[in-house]
């Protein structure tokens, strides 16, 4: 019989520093994956933990893993040519063709921008899709900022506005002030068909989606993705669960008209 | 078909069994409760009918055998994974209505929602159920208003009565045993003390009332409703290895509560619901209506171990009773 809790092992091919904590491994994958799904990580004595997909290509998939915990410090010891043990992808993921023809805004907080970062991929490579894009990304301060290179290509044919909490940089030019100021003075063509999708920690998902609400935005077209502890991944160990929603299963990414009903 | 033996020819019979089955009853262990002097109720192993606690409640459900406390996935060593080994005796359970239904809700999560656990799969095959009586109603069952006193879902049947042990077979599996042909069908608990009226429809204002606070301030959040209860099913992946030697070591799941600190606790340090009323509120939800939303029934099966085992003597009849008045109040 398979052992739906058996993984396989995964080459690490790459590994990318964005700051002290977080790092971006480039893991050998062949098959199925969407943006937004999950793999469960582990290492062997240590421990699994969920890490949502953040980049997608050819023969890899990208993780970006923040040390947080026994497991997550443990693998950022490891070095690229290293092993990790993966088991997924789980979860819906978001649907690229949803947004195809529309125009899109993503709003991320800081490692929220993860789960999301496939969707901004696509789009960037494939902007003739969609009617416009904007991207919001906020982080806490400029030392927190990830993916610098990405945000560089993806300013070649996105509209991105990068925003931190605090800039205690003096060097930092950019964007002061919360996500929610950004969405504030957004430029959006047509609201009752725009979509857009809201990925980052529980109170900043609730501040902005009551900021596109406010925008005009319609409920169903507001997504979101929601972070929770999966332990199994399949549908067992509870922790996901809201409601009658097991997140692992019918999740993370929902639609809001959904999301809003789901009471922790 | 169903014979009437004397306790030495079920012996007999058991004795035979066990040479095919690993047979767990509830067993009355002295001094083992959780006040000085008094007893504990629960599964073991057994080999004689005397050993069979029959005439009371077991503190604990039988779900320890199909879902084992601390269950090893893997070993490890040196990039080995290996999966453990599996006896490969079938399993004969004594058990209650209750917790024959108990199993119906086991097998949904494990084996329906979403993929099949293996490691659930390969146990479930093996179990074999022999249903007991319950003479009448313990305290806190409610399994009438659950519609968990009934069932036909057995293989076995047994009613001990004077001298003489009164069997019903109902899979041929078991028909190493003739006696005394006589009528035995069971006698089902259709009446408890405690009955339990569940909200058809909990309205939004409910969930988020402050009337769960109240359990902020009672429970102590450790888990043994959990537990005990024939339903609850989540556990915690954990991993470890042997000091002996740091190359060797396992992945297991263990039981986990949602009443218990941690449970929804992310890496990071962010938790989803911190107070104990909240607790209280998801794990009342997921048994009278969020399952339901899901399989079509309800989880709890009214044994009232929950109400048993609480230190702080919460009740969770009295908390869907108050919720239904408050909705039929609105």
């Amino acid at each position: 019989m398979s052992n739906a809790y058996m993984p396989f092992a995964s080459r690490i091919m790459k590994i990318i520093p964005h700051t002290d904590i977080d790092y971006t491994f480039f893991m050998e994958y062949t098959g199925e994956v969407k943006p937004g799904q999950f793999f469960e990580v582990s290492i062997p004595k240590y421990g699994e933990a969920p890490i949502s997909v953040s980049e997608i290509g050819a023969g890899y998939v990208g993780l970006t893993i923040r040390r947080v915990g026994v497991v997550t410090n443990t693998i950022h010891e490891l070095q690229e040519g290293g092993m990790l043990f993966l088991r997924g992808p789980y979860g819906n993921g978001f649907d690229v063709d949803l947004y195809k023809g529309k125009e899109v805004i993503v709003a991320a907080g800081g490692t929220g921008l993860a789960p999301v970062k496939g969707v901004v991929d696509y789009f960037a490579e494939h902007i003739d899709e969609v009617t416009a894009f904007s991207l919001i990304a906020g982080f806490k301060s400029p030392k927190d900022m990830l993916y610098k290179d990405d945000f560089k290509k993806w300013q070649q044919t996105l509209n991105v506005i990068v925003t931190v909490d605090q800039a205690d940089d003096e060097g930092y030019t950019g964007n002061v002030g919360l996500i929610t100021n950004y969405v504030q003075d957004l430029k959006i063509e047509n609201s009752a068909n725009a979509q857009a999708i809201i990925v980052g920690p529980p109170i900043m998902i609730r501040f902005t989606v009551a900021e596109f609400l406010k925008r005009g935005i319609t409920e169903e077209n507001i997504w979101v993705s929601y972070e929770r502890k999966m332990c199994c991944g399949i549908g067992k160990c509870g922790h996901c669960k809201i409601d009658d929603t097991y997140i692992c299963l019918e999740g993370p990414v929902f639609n809001y008209v959904k999301a809003k009903k789901l009471i922790d | 078909m169903a014979y009437k033996l004397t306790v030495e020819k079920f012996n007999q019979y058991l004795t035979n069994l066990a040479k095919e089955y690993i047979i767990f009853a509830p067993v009355l262990l002295q001094g083992k409760g959780a006040f000085t002097n008094t007893d504990c109720v629960r599964y073991q192993e057994i080999k004689k009918f005397e050993e069979i606690e029959y005439r009371k409640k077991s503190n604990f459900s039988l779900k320890e055998i199909l879902t084992p406390i601390t269950q090893t996935l893997f070993y490890f060593s040196e990039g080995n994974w290996q999966e453990p080994k599996v006896h490969d005796k079938k399993v004969l359970l004594f058990l209650r209505s209750c917790d024959i239904h108990g199993i119906k809700r086991l097998d949904d999560i494990y084996l329906k929602n979403g993929c099949e656990d293996p490691y659930y799969k390969v146990l479930r095959e093996k179990i074999r159920l022999c249903l007991i009586e319950c003479p009448e109603s313990f305290e806190n069952c409610f399994c009438v208003s659950m519609n968990t006193n009934i069932t036909d879902q057995y293989d076995l049947f047994l009613r001990p009565e004077g001298e003489f042990v009164y069997v019903d077979i109902q899979n041929s599996e078991f028909n190493t045993v003739t006696g005394e042909v006589v009528d035995a069908s069971p006698r089902f608990v259709m009446e408890n003390p405690t009955t339990v009226t569940i909200p058809q429809e909990l309205p939004q204002e409910i969930l988020q009332t402050k009337r769960w606070e109240e359990y902020s301030a009672r429970c102590i959040g450790c888990g043994r409703c959990s537990f005990v209860c024939p339903t609850c099913s989540c556990f915690s992946m954990q991993d470890l290895f042997y000091k002996e030697n740091q190359n060797m070591g396992e992945r297991r799941r263990v039981w986990a509560s949602c009443m218990v600190d941690g449970f929804s606790d992310m890496a990071g340090g962010h938790a989803f619901r911190k107070q104990q009323g909240e607790r209280m509120r998801f794990r009342v939800m997921h048994k009278f209506s969020d399952y339901k939303k899901r399989f079509g029934y309800h989880m709890c099966v009214g044994c009232g171990r929950c109400d048993d085992a609480c230190p702080e003597y919460i009740s969770i009849s009295n908390c869907v009773n108050k919720l239904n008045n408050m909705v039929e109040e609105n």
